[in-house]
């Protein structure tokens, strides 16, 4: 918590009222008490607030339930990360307690279950410790045993009342999430949160105010970005997909399966990956751009259809989210492990397009993005995010839908003729004519994943074959040529420079904050295109004594990362150097300052 | 009216020959192979059928068969081995209106391709699947196919198979496929006219061709042979809307060479294209204008 100053509370109560800029809150629990709940109303309570809001979550991978926790941090001035260090940890067991209490800062505010949690001697002068039997109290407030279904809501009542929120607002969220043809339900989650709401308990001797957020640009909306992702395709006018469940990709193809017969698609349950996106791929040549995904080991399956489509230049969006690897790996960790099998998975030359959205409110634009250029450039498009950013709710501007909004339906106007692989196309970009189209020079194309000629008739020419592949490098050097450079956060010169790419942008950020704030020349650049790169790169390197490519992946044989193997062989400069752990949990932002240290040796 | 138009509208008037759906590619094929029959069965079918080239898709996975979309004028999909089927689905989802047919061999369609049959039959989106059943592997040069006979000798099996076959017609009607049919390049009139049925049927239609391989076939697998050994289903008064006979007589895949329709079912069931429609037409009413598609992510006061 920052900035304290003295306020009223609008609860009227006589306590002293403290007003602050933002506020980490840590829930501790098990996943099957409802955190992702409270988290989830905090943080949706805040985007409509028009506050900066980011969380941070992480959840057993098994179905029956574990240790799980939910972070939000909000705040009225630029959010950039869920936060190292929490203000506040909410905890309903003793190993929720025990296991997090080195999250919170020191002098934070320990709120426990005191019906489940026995406070240690040794920690009570470095916290506040403030305790209450939230499992008992939500019995006395709905009765019966279902202590365990709403000491959530009880906990999120007693947050309200301690951070001053707005009470109608939250009801009416609690409204929309459990407002149901059984009334009784709502009735319940109503009575939790109010006796959580009354229960003003003695020891917590002050609330807070979340100042108001400076922010006056309109309205926000607030999403994860596994729903960025799926209304962004929506927006871009995809219609038609298939895929197989797999976390953490299933929650895109529940939201397209539930979305997309509203307006007028289909997104297909395969029997597997491999079945996924070659249906995908069948729409795409039938002339819908659609989008097939997955994780993990699902990714490995499809990599022989993306390089069919490379060979046969198929429009296709393929989304990762990502997770930890190899096999079935850690089904629930944050990783970026899959860039390698992005940009090269697959045997023979395959070059396709890698993008990979920072945040969550570039998921759902690069969503639109990443179909546009399948399109122009009849190309695979991977889409790179990973748990972090797919759970992750966020707050941004809404988009002005009439201006994004596209239709994407596929053109049959007839043409005089067709050469699906003409050689002689600028930049080697060439049409995909549908089928359904009349040619009227009678001679139809053959898509095939055989080397071929102009026709795509099969060839077994050296020369064509050279041609072909100069034909499909070429197109996408030519995408390359019209992207942005990166913005550099900080000055363009300095001594080091961080980079990198995917999620995780707003710790990256925020280390360089800190470093500028003691003084140290820091800066950084975050790249969206990663295969291909924009052109350039090598100007903003030449401005800095390092380039250290921050990512999590494992450093690899020769210690710089997949990102940093990558701009080393593209730019040859030893200088850059990779900053890498597999720990399955967000950077926190003392960590990246601690390696950067290190590795510039002071 | 733009010439381009013009001429659109005169060639849509156009009757079709089976020789304006042959390309002018020269097939690759070993002379005498079997796969030539069956090109020929496919153009002369599609001739009768009267759609256009343009409206219809080709798509095959890998084999010497998987090469025959390249032989024939349609849009042409040469894919992925094994694959021509979700391919095939997914073409015909995103555009309904086009003619789908599939073309693949026995190792394409029942040992890497096996696993999307089921799925095939069971979502019955109205596509046509011709597998040529050669009982090898031909295009990677004679290696054992799962539908090759226990004790075949091959480049892969020098002592003999000791597996058993797959039998594709069993199979299909195990998981409740509504059209089945079986035919050879030996009876060309018969193999056109159950591809043509096949395309015609609404729903999933499956046809095996005994497609002999000259270079790496048997004696007893050969055209020659097939013209002595064939029986036609309705010479033994077989009737087609009879499942438990037709099953019966599946059964005899691999000893016996019936032809003609196995089994067509008399009440079509509905296929998945309609079950969409019905879909959309359900959930017409709770799509949003485009302009509020995000409003459930807004403020709502
Ligand atoms: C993933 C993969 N594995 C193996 C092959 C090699 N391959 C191509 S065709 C084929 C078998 C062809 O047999 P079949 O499907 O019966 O077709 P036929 O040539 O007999 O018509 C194989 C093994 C391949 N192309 N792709
Ligand atoms: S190898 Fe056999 S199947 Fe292939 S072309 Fe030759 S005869 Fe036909
Ligand atoms: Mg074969």
């Amino acid at each position: 918590m920052s900035n304290a100053t003295e306020a009223v509370s609008s609860s009227g109560g006589a306590q002293k009222v403290s007003r602050i800029n933002e506020v980490v809150i840590r829930i501790a629990g098990n996943s099957q008490d409802g955190i992702q709940a409270i988290g989830g109303f905090l943080a949706r309570l805040a985007g409509r607030s028009e506050q900066e809001v980011m969380t941070f979550m992480t959840i057993p991978s098994t179905i029956s339930g574990g240790p799980s926790i939910f972070q939000v941090r909000v705040g009225s001035g630029e959010v950039l990360t869920a936060g190292d260090d929490a203000d506040v940890l909410l905890c309903f067991y003793q190993h929720s307690y025990e296991g997090h209490i080195n999250s919170l800062k020191k002098k934070g505010i320990v709120l426990y279950d005191s019906d489940h949690v026995v406070p240690k001697e040794e920690w009570l002068s470095d916290y506040h410790h403030v305790g209450i039997p939230i499992s008992s109290l939500t019995v006395e407030a709905i009765g019966g045993t279902a202590k365990d279904k709403g000491k959530n809501i009880y906990s999120l009542g007693l947050i309200a009342r301690m951070f001053d929120l707005n009470v109608p607002k939250l009801e009416k969220l609690l409204g929309e999430r459990f407002g149901g043809k059984d009334v009784s339900i709502l009735n319940n989650a109503l009575a939790a949160f109010h006796a959580g709401y009354a229960n003003s308990p003695s020891n917590v001797v002050e609330t807070f105010q979340i100042t108001d957020s400076q922010k006056k640009d309109g309205h926000q909306v607030v999403m994860n970005g596994n729903e960025a992702i799926g209304y962004g395709l929506i927006a871009a006018g995809v219609r038609f997909g298939a895929g197989y469940p797999i976390t953490p990709w299933t929650d895109i193809m529940e939201l397209l399966r539930r979305e997309l017969p509203k307006y007028g698609g289909s997104f297909i349950q395969c029997e597997d990956e491999i079945a996924s996106v070659s249906m995908a791929l069948g729409a795409s040549y039938a002339g819908r751009v659609a989008v097939t995904g997955s994780s993990g080991p699902g990714i490995s399956l499809k990599t022989e259809a993306i390089g069919w489509a490379v060979m046969a230049e198929m429009p296709l969006i393929v989304i990762n989210v990502q997770r930890g690897g190899p096999s079935t790996g850690m089904p629930t960790n944050i990783e970026q492990s899959d860039l390698n099998i992005a940009i090269n998975g697959g045997h023979g030359d395959a070059p396709r397009v890698v993008l990979a959205p920072a945040n969550v409110e570039d998921c759902f634009y690069m969503a639109i993005e990443a179909v546009n250029i399948a399109r122009k450039y009849n190309t695979p498009v991977f889409f790179l995010t990973d748990q972090g950013i797919a759970t992750r709710i966020e707050a941004f501007t809404e988009p002005n839908l009439e201006k994004v909004c596209q239709d994407i339906s596929p053109d049959l106007t007839p043409v005089a003729s067709h050469k699906p692989y003409d050689l002689a196309a600028k930049d080697g970009v060439t049409p995909h004519v549908k089928p359904g189209t009349r040619i009227l020079d009678g001679k139809y194309p053959i898509a095939t994943g055989l080397e071929h000629d102009e026709y795509g008739h099969p060839s077994g020419s050296p020369k064509v074959h050279m041609l072909q592949n100069a034909k499909r490098r070429k197109k996408l050097q030519a995408l390359g040529a019209t992207l942005p450079l990166p913005k550099i956060y900080g000055p363009s010169e300095g001594n080091i420079l961080l980079v990198g790419w995917g999620s995780t942008e707003g710790p990256i950020r925020e280390a360089v904050d800190r470093f500028r704030a003691a003084g140290d020349s820091v800066s950084a650049i975050h790249l969206r295109h990663v295969n291909p790169l924009p052109n350039g790169l090598e100007n903003i390197f030449s401005g800095f004594n390092h380039v250290f490519v921050v990512e999590m992946n494992d450093e690899g044989l020769y210690g710089i990362g997949q990102l940093g193997t990558i701009l080393r062989a593209r730019y040859a400069d030893a200088k850059i150097q990779g900053i890498n752990k597999t720990d399955g949990l967000t950077w926190k932002v003392k960590e990246i300052v601690e390696l950067v240290k290190a590795k510039a040796g002071k | 009216m733009t010439t381009l138009e013009a001429s659109a509208k005169t060639l849509s008037l156009t009757k079709f020959m089976a020789g304006d759906f042959k390309s002018d590619l020269k097939p690759i094929w070993c002379p005498g192979c079997g796969d030539f029959g069956v090109v020929t069965a496919i153009t002369r079918a599609l001739a009768n059928i009267g759609r256009a080239p343009h409206e219809i898709a080709f798509v095959s996975g890998i084999g010497c068969s998987s090469r025959i979309p390249g032989y024939t004028t349609a849009y042409g999909f040469n894919t992925v081995h094994g694959r021509s089927l979700p391919i095939a689905q997914g073409i015909k989802l995103a555009n309904p209106e086009l003619l789908v047919l599939v073309a693949s061999g026995d190792g394409d369609g029942f040992s890497i391709g096996g696993g999307h049959v089921a799925h095939a039959v069971r979502r019955n989106i109205d596509i046509t699947y011709i597998v040529m059943d050669n009982q090898i592997y031909g295009l990677t040069k004679g290696q054992l196919s799962p539908t090759s006979s226990r004790g075949r000798k091959t480049v892969t099996s020098s002592f003999g198979s000791i597996e058993d076959p797959v039998n594709p017609l069993l199979y299909v009607m195990g998981y409740g496929a509504s059209y089945v049919a079986q035919g050879t390049p030996a009876d060309m009139t018969g193999l056109a006219k159950i591809i043509e049925e096949g395309i015609r049927f609404p729903g999933f239609a499956f046809i095996n061709v005994q497609s002999p391989c000259v270079t790496y076939g048997m004696e007893d697998q050969q055209l020659k042979a097939h013209k002595t050994n064939m029986q036609s289903l309705e010479s033994i008064g077989h009737d087609p809307s009879d499942r438990a006979k037709a099953t019966e007589l599946a059964r005899e895949y691999g000893t016996k060479l019936y032809t003609g329709v196995l089994y067509r079912n008399p009440n079509p069931p509905s296929t998945y294209g309609q079950g969409v429609i019905e879909r959309h037409d359900a959930l017409k009413k709770s799509a949003v204008p485009r302009h509020e598609i995000l409003n459930r992510f807004k403020p709502s006061n």
